[in-house]
């Protein structure tokens, strides 16, 4: 590409990548180089590496495959309450993981909804605990965020390629051939990588709901290397392998996503002219209330432990609900100085390597991440002065994959289409951000902004490794109250945290959008 | 990123008060909580020393000690308080605790006599299930029963270490064959106390591994008695929490106040309501109303400090086996 006029320049993006491979990487080589004991992967971690592959790979495909026919569902059906669905499926993604688990195992637990009902039809209660829960745990929690990547790729495409093909006389068939599997090969593997990464650093989720030490991944081979041995070489190691494995498949991924976009449209509203037979209907309405009911109702069992005390709530605890807010703000305002500059970078083309860095903060282990900040700060200043900051930063970079998976394509079919036109009209530079990118991305920006809001308000995060008895965060509070067995306060200072989740994130994500379709 | 260590050191600098010392407390954090010990703790100690008391909440005890390997000889704590029986040779081996001048009448099951560390609290681990069940009486009839229940993993989780001790001390060479009987009865393990407790209030297994203290938090807090912990033959493991002296502390004279504070009246009566375990030192004013409904275990159980350290990594590999068939 070297020569060619571009309209936005590569190197606020490479630089943003390049301090955040620095800082990650900076981590680790911290951490390994606090190392006392040097010791190899045993037996044990090996038997670690091998289930968290399963069980990551296992919860990808399946996860990216249902999404498949519930985003083509949600992308074909219009109907009322359709966008408060749409925002309700996503949900689960932005929970901390203790209060998904609980939610999940009321309903499919030994002693949960669907158990009893078949309790009283005399069957045995369901077993939940074990390799399939572990998936079905995982699907749960990364299903709403692969069906809005593959949602957001379908109504990319423009209203006019359908317009045509129903105007060729195309059947639901030929269309999905002609149309909407080139625009899911080019999606697919990215959003499969994204699952894939969130899985291997998966850790109580995996535990719990795997039954016992079997289930053991990599990120608790590194809690234990820490907090059972005390041997930071091996923590190093270990959270190296799963970097490694991260760029592994990415790599794989990017490879694998291949085909050019379809270009831009009038921005009309899409109007689809296949599927409206019966049997389709039918199956798009069976796939819409099946992913309804597998991801709302553990979100009712979590509003309905949580609805008693929600009034009575501790005083501390909106505290906590405003700190969260602060931290979640300033995170989100990190990760747009990162993530913009760096989508604008790979919509240039040819920065796979910045798009690699971009998936470096979902691999890295947080313990490492926190660890390794740790060490690096306390030399210059106050780890514990810096809880919220620090806190802020690691979940900015935490949401940072998520967010170019959701700026990238947009960005690239913008500087595709319109970049020779604003060189040749001279605006590159600011003036082509400023009149034609941003404006053209700004459902995709509110999208980004408001997943890295919730993400942040509900990751528990690397705070308990700078806490300050006085600053708390909501997921800690959650955590604090949990210890000290107040599991009713903890239950609705769970459905506060989901009530401000959902609406930072509606409102963000609305304030993104110009038309009504969404 | 520069920008904002520089904005926050600012902002750190002006909150620091030079005058009056500061006593740093490295704990875990359920101990700094709300609810917990910590802000009662902060208030009495205050009133008589003269001193800030900067409580700092660390995840738990074997968080804490990690920190501690980690800051070294430079650290900024004056004290630890939150390790245990199973973390005590680890730090004593780091050689960056001192000894301390306690001198305190225990009230523990065993004789306390480190010259390192200073007991504030202790309890026994038990099986803790809904009052209405009829539940086994030994370690060896609940694994022979039908009955279900939640532990916590060892690797993450203080009582998960506790109970691998337990079925130790008891059992010793037996260990893996308890194991092995108890693994059908093991719904799940999970990464901490928090975790195992809520899935067993939602109904999820017969027992949880908890505290015999336990159902006093229930009866005293919620006026609910339908909680109870079930008493075992083998006799119950011992948590015994403790709290030490760094060597490095600027404050040496302050620390040693703060340790014989901790096991005096003041502290003591705070400990019972608020930690939900048993005081080192029982108050003038006795035990609250509640906890003498508690199950009192014929036996305790309780490796030394060496003696769990040189058990701890063979204990922790039968459990492995055991639950990984």
């Amino acid at each position: 590409m070297a020569g060619r006029a571009q309209p936005v320049s590569a190197w606020p993006g490479t630089s943003a990548a390049i301090t955040l491979a620095v800082l990650i990487l900076g981590t680790l080589t911290a951490v390994a180089l606090r190392a006392e004991t040097g010791a190899g992967l045993g037996r044990a971690e090996w038997a670690a590496i091998r289930f968290t592959l399963i069980q990551a790979a296992l919860s990808g495909l399946i996860s990216v495959t249902i999404a498949i026919p519930v985003a083509r569902a949600l992308a074909r059906r219009r109907f009322r309450g359709r966008r408060i669905l749409i925002a309700l499926l996503g949900v689960p993604f932005i929970l901390p993981v203790i209060i998904a688990v609980l939610g999940l195992l009321e309903v499919f637990g030994r002693a949960g909804w669907i158990s009893d009902a078949l309790g009283l039809l005399g069957f045995e209660p369901i077993r939940i605990y074990g390799l399939h829960g572990v998936v079905l745990a995982h699907v749960f929690l990364n299903l709403p965020l692969a069906t809005r990547l593959i949602l957001q790729a379908w109504q990319e495409v423009p209203a006019e390629r359908f317009r045509l093909a129903a105007q060729l006389g195309c059947d639901g068939r030929a269309m999905f051939w002609l149309i909407e599997w080139p625009m899911l090969r080019r999606i697919l593997p990215g959003a499969f990588a994204v699952v894939f990464a969130i899985c291997l650093t998966s850790f109580a989720v995996a535990l719990t709901l795997g039954g016992g030490p079997r289930a053991t991944t990599i990120e608790l081979a590194i809690y234990q290397a820490f907090r059972f041995d005390f041997d930071l070489g091996r923590a190093a190691l270990l959270s190296g392998v799963q970097l490694i494995l991260t760029i592994l498949a990415a790599a794989l991924a990017l490879w694998l996503a291949t085909g050019t976009g379809f270009g831009k449209g009038l921005d009309r509203a899409v109007r689809r002219w296949d599927g409206a037979n019966p049997v389709s209907r039918t199956a798009d309405a069976a796939w819409i209330i099946a992913a309804a009911l597998f991801l709302l109702l553990p979100l009712a069992a979590i509003v309905v432990s949580g609805l008693p005390n929600v009034l009575s709530l501790p005083s501390t605890v909106w505290s906590a609900a405003l700190t969260s807010l602060l931290v979640a703000a300033l995170s989100t305002c990190l990760l747009l100085l990162l993530a913009l500059p760096m989508a604008f970078a790979i919509a240039r083309g040819g920065r796979g390597i910045v798009e690699l860095a971009g998936l470096l903060g979902l691999a890295a282990s947080p313990l490492v991440i926190g660890t390794g900040l740790f060490i690096m700060i306390r030399p210059i200043a106050d780890p514990f002065a810096l809880a919220l900051p620090v806190t802020a930063l690691v979940n900015a970079i935490t949401a940072l994959p998520f967010a170019l998976r959701v700026l990238v394509p947009t960005a690239r079919d913008v500087v595709e289409r319109y970049g020779k036109l604003g060189v040749s009209l001279n605006m590159a530079g600011l003036p082509f951000l400023r009149f034609v990118l941003l404006p053209r991305m700004r459902p995709q920006i509110g999208f980004a902004v408001g997943l890295a809001m919730a993400l942040s308000m509900g990751d528990l995060g690397v705070i308990t490794l700078f806490a300050d008895p006085d600053i708390a965060t909501l997921p800690l509070q959650i955590y604090r109250l949990m210890g000290a067995y107040r599991l009713d306060d903890a239950a609705s200072a769970s459905l506060l945290l989901l009530v401000l989740s959902i609406g930072v994130f509606w409102v963000l994500d609305r304030g993104g959008r110009r038309h009504a379709e969404a | 990123m520069k920008h904002l260590i520089f904005a926050a050191g600012l902002l750190g600098a002006t909150a620091a008060v030079a005058d009056t010392p500061e006593l740093t407390v490295y704990t875990y954090d359920s101990f700094v909580s709300d609810w917990g010990p910590g802000p009662q703790v902060e208030e009495a100690f205050e009133a008589v020393c003269g001193c800030d008391l900067k409580l700092v909440g660390i995840e738990d005890g074997a968080a804490l000690l990690a920190r501690i390997k980690l800051e070294g000889a430079n650290s900024d704590a004056d004290i630890v308080l939150g390790l245990d029986t199973n973390l005590i040779s680890a730090a004593k081996e780091t050689g960056l605790f001192a000894e301390h001048s306690v001198s305190a009448d225990y009230d523990l099951p065993i004789n306390w006599a480190d010259p390192v560390f200073v007991p504030f609290d202790w309890g026994y681990f038990a099986f803790v299930h809904n009052a209405d069940m009829d539940a086994p009486d030994s370690l060896k009839a609940l694994a022979e029963s039908d009955t279900k229940i939640l532990i916590q993993d060892p690797r993450s989780s203080t009582p998960g270490l506790g109970l691998l001790m337990w079925v130790k001390a008891a059992y010793g060479d037996d260990a893996p064959a308890i194991w092995s009987a108890l693994s059908d009865n093991v719904v799940t393990v999970t990464k901490g106390w928090s975790e195992a407790y809520g899935l067993f209030l939602e109904g999820e297994a017969d027992m949880v591994l908890s505290y015999t203290t336990s159902p006093a938090y229930h009866l005293i807090a919620e006026e609910d008695d339908s909680k109870a912990a079930a008493t075992f033959s083998e006799g119950h493991y011992m948590q015994v929490e403790v709290a030490g002296k760094l060597a490095g502390s600027d404050q040496p004279e302050l620390a040693d106040q703060f340790l014989q504070f901790m096991v005096a009246d003041a502290f003591q009566s705070i400990i019972p309501t608020t930690n939900w375990m048993y005081p080192a030192v029982t108050p003038e004013s006795g035990l609250p109303d509640g906890f003498d409904t508690l199950v009192t275990p014929a036996q305790s159980l309780l490796m030394s400090p060496d003696e769990a350290a040189a058990a701890r990594d063979g204990a922790l590999n039968e459990w492995l086996d055991a639950l990984s068939q």
